[in-house]
């Protein structure tokens, strides 16, 4: 009876999966039904070019970073655990490899999902880009090729290749990011000339620089050579095309080291590292909140923990790295640097700054969680309040919006006197967020130090003088920092710019470094007072890890859309415009909606393959122990 | 004397950060903050008493044993009556006042700046891209000192003949006709005007005012007039001197150090 009414629920649901197919069949025939000779663009069907475009790349770079991201730090663990002979260590980099192994292919896929749309929806675009690029093209597949056989190398041999093979096994691991790495440099390549097809006069050969004099004179004869040069410097921008034919007129090399292409570079290595570091700490966190044995909670404790760790050294930097990016799309032009910081995406800057918030927020949350674990973490809690609030107000400077008559209502800012806050609106100025970012980044380098300290008591002679000196340095930086904010305000932007703001950034990393040199002479030798309690961690604090690696993938699916959104109306901006009905840059709820839907479909696949991986693992423990047990048996 | 619990301390916390930002920096020390703002800062201050609530599990126990003991003890009837009467009611006031209504128009809905055009231009002539267009008097600041003065001067006419009803004797955007806009006029003595933007971007606003707002951003309520209807380019570019010298802020440029 139960056999039939199963049989009948599969029928039901077979009927009704063929209906639904046929149906979607049904929709998307007009849309294959169009010429398909010399078509500029082709409609996707039901969610439209664009979309199936966006939700393609995304998935693709989410699912490429973290692939990327996790070898770097795996094959830097992999190397402690050889160098201490802690064999923790080696099974936790397996572990990150393993889950690199399962996504590889779902990467590869995507990439491939992501080139059929672009070629079946924009053929013009991917011509031009193709006629320009081919040979660093050719240049990816071997680059893949590479990467593909070295991760199966070092992936499968992780076993066969212990003892005196491991040196072999780790010159694997790095060949692995040098393939990796150089795969990203070459695809970053074909989205930042997108963004930014131009270079400074002084990175072009001769003949592109008289094939673009010839190109501006041919526009407006009445210019002499002369007076094409007359105001252009080594650093000028010069565009990459003829402005009035867009023929493009330089060499691959050229096209390659855009305005933008090494900041991008930089960008994403460092947020590879980043959003690796956070989605093995949640797959960590998940293990731990599902384990049942003590051994393995403590294990994914552990593991959780050094996810954060890496995800916090990606982090601590990345502000950097993203200010130097926009930074430069200022130099390229100033019309894009105004419609991202002030115009149609200054908003998402805020939406940024609030997921920034929350990031710093929540890895500090989990490591004063993590100070509870350790005997004698506890005396650093005092300090803990002030450290709560210096963050919080910072978080808040951060996100206060410069303008804020988009929320306010009329008589709102008629008491103001205007859409700027003569005081709170301060902190929308670049000067107050970059000193903001600076002292978060120095608190929650404190936070790591403490955790560092906890349960460890210094045996050096001067670490009376160590201390006051670690403070000194911390407060000498935090008032310089201040300072150089306040002064921000008053001096030229380029001066700010080019020179303040990179004097913070030297001052916050010259602490973080002098005091870390510092702090390792005087806990060289420390006397330990306490153990960690690996596995005796609040399930409050795993949440928090899933939450951070959340809120790190809706973060880089929304500077996504304000990194390729920026370029508004064209395809190569100011060379190809885009005339397809999807032109409009979408409104930021829309973007943030499309962001959420490609979150959910990232996280369901990397679920997925994280289950597998269990899956797996659970029907070998059964081999074994089944094994085991048919080994009892006959043994009695 | 009993201790005052944790409950009771996060609370006071809670209130006064919120009678500090409305009353102290939103009425005593500064005008008044949109409440958009405050509650975006108090959202925050929530965060942190929660976050340093919840670190450790004793603390967090001993922050929820008020509320459990509402909930549960019969020694606190009387209270847990009034919160769950007091709760929904404070819910439907709240729901009501964001969905009713509203009388008072909403604020202004254009994004903060513009996005200017690739090319600058004066009527239909193009004068150069917007990257690279310069106030060609501007280099008479160092060249010829006099004939920049002449030229700031004229700058001054211009502004006191045709902008300062709107952007004010001080350029602070308090003209006589600006309690008439919305939005008010932009006020150049403000550290966030001036030192953001090139020389050609002022030039674009003046030139094409509120009509000549670009597509995207949309939509715009600007009153500012189409200038080059009655002022020549050098007018424009003197004005543009004239702002800069008087409020001491220097225009955004992109210089060596790059």
């Amino acid at each position: 009876m139960r056999k039939n009414s199963l049989l009948t629920k599969k029928r039901v649901y077979l009927i009704l999966g063929i209906m639904l197919l046929g149906y979607i069949l049904l929709s998307v025939a007009p849309a294959f039904a169009q010429d398909a000779t010399d078509a500029e663009y082709r409609p996707f069907p039901l969610i439209g070019s664009r979309n199936a475009a966006w939700i393609a790349a995304q998935l693709h770079l989410l699912f490429g970073s973290f692939i990327l991201g996790v070898p770097m730090f795996a094959v830097i663990i992999e190397f402690i655990g050889w160098k201490t002979k802690e064999e923790r260590y080696d099974r936790m980099a397996k572990e990150f490899i393993k889950l690199c192994m399962g996504a590889f292919s779902t990467t590869a896929l995507l990439g491939g999902v992501l080139v059929f749309v672009l070629l079946w929806c924009y053929p013009k675009v991917m011509s031009k880009l193709s006629g320009i690029f081919g040979p660093t093209m050719i240049f990816y597949v071997i680059l893949f090729f590479g990467e593909t056989f070295t991760l199966y190398l070092y992936s499968y041999g992780w076993d066969k290749m212990q003892g005196r093979f491991k040196g072999w096994h780790l010159f694997l691991g790095v060949l692995l990011n040098v393939w990796g790495t150089a795969i990203m440099f070459v695809s970053n390549t074909w989205l930042t000339y997108q963004t930014s097809p131009g270079t400074q006069l002084r990175k072009l050969t001769e003949k592109t620089k008289e094939a673009w004099i010839e190109s501006s004179i041919a526009q407006n004869p009445e210019l002499t050579r002369s007076e094409v040069m007359a105001d252009v410097t080594d650093h000028t921008v010069i565009p990459l095309h003829n402005e009035t034919t867009g023929e493009f007129l330089g060499t691959v090399w050229e096209a390659v080291n855009n305005f933008t292409w090494m900041p991008v570079n930089i960008h994403r290595l460092i947020g590879n590292i980043a959003f690796g570091g956070s989605i093995v700490a949640a797959y960590a966190a998940f293990r731990f909140l599902v384990a049942k044995s003590k051994e393995d909670k403590a294990h994914y404790d552990w593991m959780g923990y050094n996810g954060n760790f890496i995800a916090l050294c990606g982090l601590i930097p990345l502000p950097f790295a993203g200010y130097w990016l926009g930074r430069e799309i200022y130099m390229f032009n100033n019309t894009m640097g105004i419609n991202m910081m002030g115009a149609l995406f200054s908003w998402l800057f805020i939406l940024q700054a609030v997921m920034i918030g929350v990031l710093f927020i929540g890895a500090n949350y989990y490591l004063w969680s993590g100070m509870g674990r350790i005997d004698g973490g506890k005396v650093y809690a005092r300090y803990r309040p002030y450290m709560i609030a210096v963050i919080v107000i910072c978080v808040g400077i951060w996100m206060t919006p410069r303008t804020l008559s988009k929320i306010s209502t009329a008589s709102e800012l008629s008491a103001m006197g205007g859409g700027n806050h003569p005081h709170i609106g301060l902190f929308g100025l670049m000067t107050a967020k970059n000193t903001a970012v600076n002292i978060i980044i120095l608190t929650t380098f404190l936070s790591f130090l403490f955790y560092r300290r906890s349960g460890k008591a210094p045996t050096v002679s001067w670490k009376g003088i160590g201390n006051i000196i670690i403070s000194v340095i911390f407060f000498l930086g935090v008032v310089s920092i201040v300072v150089i904010g306040i002064v921000g305000f008053t001096v030229d932007t380029d001066i700010r710019v080019n020179i303040l703001t990179p004097w913070q950034v030297v001052i916050a990393l010259t602490v973080m470094f002098a005091v870390t040199v510092l702090d390792i002479f005087m806990y060289r030798k420390a006397s330990t007072s306490g153990t960690i309690r690996w596995g005796q961690i609040s399930e409050r604090s795993q949440y928090v890890l899933i939450l951070l690696a959340i809120t790190f993938t809706s973060l880089m699916g929304l500077m996504g859309y304000a990194r390729s959104g920026l370029r508004e109306g064209w395809h190569i901006f100011g060379v190809m415009k885009d005339t397809s009905a999807d032109a409009f840059t979408p409104s930021l709820s829309s973007a943030v909606n499309t962001v959420s839907v490609i979150m959910v479909i990232f996280f369901a696949l990397v679920g997925f393959i994280f289950w597998l991986g269990l899956w797996g693992e659970k029907k070998k423990e059964n081999a074994v122990q089944l094994e085991a047990e048919v080994a009892t048996e006959s043994d009695d | 004397m009993k201790r005052i619990s944790l409950f009771t301390i996060c609370f006071i916390i809670f209130i006064g950060s919120w009678v500090f930002l409305q009353f102290v920096i939103g009425g005593v020390i500064s005008k008044p903050i949109p409440n958009s703002v405050i509650g975006m800062y108090m959202a925050l201050v929530l965060v942190a008493i929660l976050v340093h609530v919840s670190v450790e599990d004793s603390r967090f126990l001993e922050f929820l044993r008020p509320i459990h003991e509402t909930l549960v003890d019969d020694k606190y009837r009387v209270r847990r009556l009034v919160l769950v009467i007091a709760i929904p009611v404070l819910l439907t006031g709240f729901t009501y006042t964001n969905l009713a209504q509203k009388t008072p128009p909403p604020g202004d809905p254009r994004d903060a700046h513009p996005t200017p055009p690739l090319e600058l231009k004066y009527k239909d002539e193009v004068i150069e891209t917007m990257q690279k267009a310069q106030n060609p008097y501007r280099h008479y600041e160092k060249d010829d000192p006099e004939a920049f003065k002449s030229h700031v001067e004229n700058g001054r006419r211009v502004y006191y003949d045709n902008c300062f009803y709107c952007h004010g004797d001080h350029l602070d955007g308090q003209g006589h006709f600006a309690h008439g806009l919305q939005p008010l006029p932009a006020n150049f003595q403000d550290p966030g005007i001036i030192p953001n933007f090139q020389e050609s971007f002022f030039f674009w606003r003046i030139s094409k005012g509120g009509p000549g707002l670009p597509a995207s951003g949309t939509p715009w309520n600007s009153a500012m007039p189409v200038w080059e209807d009655h002022l020549t380019q050098e007018e424009i570019w003197d004005v543009i001197l004239f702002l800069s010298d008087y409020t001491g802020y220097k225009y955004r440029t992109f210089g060596e150090g790059h």
